[in-house]
């Protein structure tokens, strides 16, 4: 996990859910390379790794980190409305099924608009996740977690959350 | 729940899992060979089963896993006949009449997963 879509996690719970936010802002080169009628948006496809962010760090934190958790397919992902700089990201990620082969988990992306205070539901997320060191048919993958690198660690360390982490 | 349901509701959970229509989810359809499933499809089949007929199934009971790390039971790319027999006994869900005296290549038994299979399957769940 080398470039985060997420800024912090603000809530988790063990094994079920995970909740993170992200600012949207001018300082992202990508805003400028996706302008739709004139404003700068954020690509759908970047919400989408959000979430997948947001929910791999849940399914992730079953095991400690140890698995090497994978996006292995959108099973379902809309978008209501374009999300744009000032504006403020919710990911609400929970887990629907997991075993050692992998996990689905399903979610909603609320957004907070600039200058307001109220939440509204924007979108839906369900995605699928595979434990490659389960599912690799007899392909050999690197021995450390190359998933979950030191900067998300920071995130988690962030959030108070670093003892997730430890084996 | 009759056969019919069961069909009905797996045609859902292929729409949902393959993005495929319907009409397409015939009882001979092959999950691979005719709805384009690839091996992350059938991890999400098995999920959405289990949320569908509120059933647990356990990895490798619904599709054929790990059979090339065994040695008795695939050799040269291949199926033995003691491969064929524990996958008879184990799967009775599948048709395996078409690779008795044909094509035994591992890379096709995914293809003898059916529609049908499938249903075959719930049924037999269900009846516990």
């Amino acid at each position: 996990m080398r470039w985060l879509w997420i800024d912090c996690i603000t809530e988790h719970e063990e094994g079920k859910r995970l909740i993170a936010v992200k600012n949207i802002s001018l300082a992202e080169d990508v805003l400028h390379d996706h302008i739709v009628q004139g404003k700068p948006i954020m690509p759908f496809s970047l919400m989408i790794e959000g979430m997948a962010q947001t929910a791999g760090i849940l399914v992730g934190s079953t095991s400690r980190f140890k698995e090497k958790v994978i996006l292995a397919k959108i099973a379902k992902a809309s978008l209501d409305c374009d999300v744009t700089a000032g504006d403020t990201v919710r990911f609400d990620a929970t887990i629907d099924r997991l075993d050692d082969a992998g996990a689905s988990t399903s979610g909603t992306i609320d957004r907070r608009v600039a200058g307001g205070e109220a939440w509204e539901r924007i979108g839906r997320v369900e995605l699928l996740f595979s434990h490659i060191d389960n599912n690799s048919a007899g392909t050999e993958f690197p021995e450390h977690n190359f998933v979950f690198s030191d900067n998300f660690k920071m995130i988690l360390e962030t959030a108070g959350l670093a003892s997730l982490a430890e084996h | 729940m009759s056969r019919d349901a069961i069909f009905e509701k797996i045609q859902e959970v292929l729409d949902d899992a393959l993005g495929v229509d319907e009409d397409e989810v015939t009882p001979d359809a092959s999950l691979t060979a005719d709805l384009g499933a690839e091996s992350i499809d059938f991890l999400d089949i098995v999920f959405r089963i289990e949320k569908t007929f509120d059933v647990k199934i356990s990895q490798g009971e619904l599709f054929p896993e790990n059979l090339t790390e065994n040695a008795d039971w695939v050799s040269d790319g291949n199926l033995t006949d003691a491969g064929l027999a524990m996958l008879k006994e184990r799967m009775t869900h599948v048709d395996f009449a078409a690779i008795e005296d044909g094509d035994r290549s591992v890379s096709k038994i995914g293809d003898l997963i059916t529609v049908n299979s499938l249903v075959n399957f719930v049924e037999k769940k269900l009846a516990g």
